[in-house]
């Protein structure tokens, strides 16, 4: 089959089957990989919980005070921002991932360059079997839990179902490739540690997760949401289920959500590509 | 070494090991001032969140903004310096599922200072710096009528508040002693017991308001304290005087944190092989 490395991608277009059958195995024992964290799932449901009670209070505080509805949120509105939010936070998993990075800095990563699959691919694979698992556990612990102590709202709109499962599939692939960007820094830099806290600052902050991004005056939200990936992570998915706006721009949200994951696959590939022009692995 | 075991000749030796980290840290001048500027940033973010949420609205829970910044400042103060000094026990958990704890307790040193100046993050100093800073800027524009008991309140808010917090974060960490996967269950009780005590209490409700603010003592951080400065009368109905005694709920938080990881020393049983 000629070439086996991953920098000279394999001919995929005449057999897309057994490549599929790939992708699925690889997302497959992602799944299974996270599935044997059972006590950190416990512990992290667990605090996402807590923070959900927190945020809370305080945004349905906001709106009280700000006469019953905040920037055009109505308190059932907010309430679900932020469980949805807490449950999402694991799902998309904004923070937390350096393997990419550790492999680098030891050299592992030579071995995933050997394999026939592109470290991409294999990487999203991977991760979305890790979504998935955290889909069942790390979503449903705070959403129920939401549901049971505040008043939530139920979607109204046929569309608006399918369009946040899309909205949090397309939420995943974005955060997915915005963290092999962040990792990606040590091909570099050997030490990703300071793209890793910058990255993790930014984002929590200009996601939404500490408040709707709504909250900002429009000239600092608009560009924010077009010239950058952060709002696609979490409040787009939870503007979208809350149905914060009319039908058009709930479809547009997720469009800018497709534009955006499509740009951060391609930055990868060719940032991977690049890497493996420069890589030098340490040691013997 | 066998001197060291009396009492205060141990000084000289925490002394070492405090010098070795700044040197080692430092060394690095770079990534070290990396660390610094990123560091005040979490400082900063929640400080800006609490400004973006008074865009929003002119009142939180029943206070302006200049009353809620006295909150905001005396919480972050008070858990930016613990998170300076005490922060990185959090690291325990570590040395409990590598068995690396072994190494901390044969020495003739107390174990947990010994934790926490081997690995002392000082790159967290300016975040400390930039809490206390908020504090001082919102005690500044709030306009209090100052008496030198309010001035000796004021001192005395964030040095208990750091005990405090100081006492979360061990606690928290000593859990990992008997669940060493337990990892983020602490952050829901120290950056979760920040979050808390930078809002006016007023904007929680029912029995989580009661287990945050009075089971567990985060009430008394800043909330209690920040009424007694701002001269206002709790809404939830405590005497005034409540806030005048707040700093002292720093003491049984400390010992049970003492207790709770005299416990958790005694329970370690190393590893396997």
């Amino acid at each position: 089959m000629g070439s086996v490395t991953a920098t000279v991608a394999p001919p995929i277009g005449r057999n897309i089957i057994p490549w599929f059958r790939t992708f699925a195995a690889i997302t497959g024992s992602g799944f299974r990989r996270y599935s044997t964290y059972r006590q950190a799932t416990v512990a992290g449901a667990f605090t996402n919980t807590v923070f959900g009670f927190l945020r809370c209070y305080v945004l349905l505080a906001v709106a009280a005070g700000a006469g019953g509805v905040a920037a055009g949120y109505s308190p059932a509105q907010l309430a679900t921002f932020v469980w949805v939010g807490q449950g999402l936070l694991a799902v998309v998993l904004l923070w937390r991932w350096t393997d990419l990075a550790d492999r680098i800095r030891t050299g592992e990563v030579a071995s995933d360059l050997l394999r026939p699959v592109h470290p991409v691919v294999s990487y999203l694979a991977t991760d979305l079997g890790r979504a998935g698992y955290a889909l069942l556990t790390r979503f449903l612990p705070p959403v129920l839990t939401g549901l049971l102590f505040f008043d939530l709202v139920l979607p109204s709109r046929w569309q608006t179902v399918p369009l946040f499962v899309l909205s949090v599939g397309l939420a995943v692939v974005i955060c997915f490739g915005c963290r092999f960007l962040v990792n990606a820094t040590a091909y570099w830099l050997y030490d990703a540690r300071g793209a890793m806290i910058l990255w993790t600052l930014s984002s929590g902050v200009l996601a939404g997760l500490y408040f709707p991004l709504r909250f900002l005056p429009d000239w600092a939200a608009v560009p924010l949401w077009l010239a950058t990936p952060f709002p696609s992570l979490l409040q787009t998915p939870l503007d979208v289920l809350v149905e914060r706006d009319g039908a058009g721009i709930q479809a547009g949200m997720v469009g800018v959500q497709v534009l955006w994951a499509g740009l951060i696959l391609l930055a990868c590939r060719r940032v991977q590509r690049r890497a493996e022009r420069k890589l030098v692995v340490q040691g013997g | 070494m066998a001197e060291w075991a009396h009492g205060r000749s141990r000084l000289p030796a925490y002394l070492a090991l405090l010098r070795g980290q700044a040197r080692s840290q430092a060394s690095y001048r770079t990534s070290f001032v990396v660390d610094l500027v990123s560091n005040v940033g979490a400082t900063v973010l929640d400080v800006l969140t609490v400004l973006v949420l008074f865009r929003v609205t002119r009142e939180l829970g029943g206070f302006d903004r200049t009353e809620a910044m006295v909150m905001v400042g005396l919480s972050s103060a008070a858990f930016a310096t613990a998170d300076l000094a005490v922060g990185n026990v959090d690291g325990l958990r570590q040395y409990v599922r590598t068995g690396l704890f072994d190494a901390v307790l044969v020495r003739p040193l107390g174990a947990l200072p010994q934790l926490l100046l081997m690995d002392l993050p000082l790159r967290k100093t300016s975040r400390a710096v930039f809490g206390i800073g908020v504090l001082v800027v919102a005690l500044a524009t709030a306009e209090l009528s100052w008496t030198p008991a309010r001035v000796a309140l004021a001192v005395l808010t964030p040095l208990a508040g750091v005990v405090f917090f100081g006492a979360i974060f061990v606690a928290t960490a000593s859990l990992s002693f008997w669940w060493i996967d337990s990892g983020e269950v602490g952050a829901a009780f120290t950056y979760g017991g920040r979050d808390f005590t930078t809002y006016p209490m007023t904007v929680y409700s029912g029995w989580f308001r009661a287990v945050f603010a009075y089971g567990m003592g985060f009430g008394f951080v800043a909330y209690y304290p920040a009424l007694a400065l701002l001269g206002r009368a709790d809404p939830l109905g405590l005497p005034q005087w409540v806030g005048w005694v707040a700093p002292a709920v720093a003491l049984p938080v400390a010992a049970v944190a003492a207790t709770v990881w005299r416990l958790g020393v005694r329970h370690y049983r190393s590893t396997g092989s």
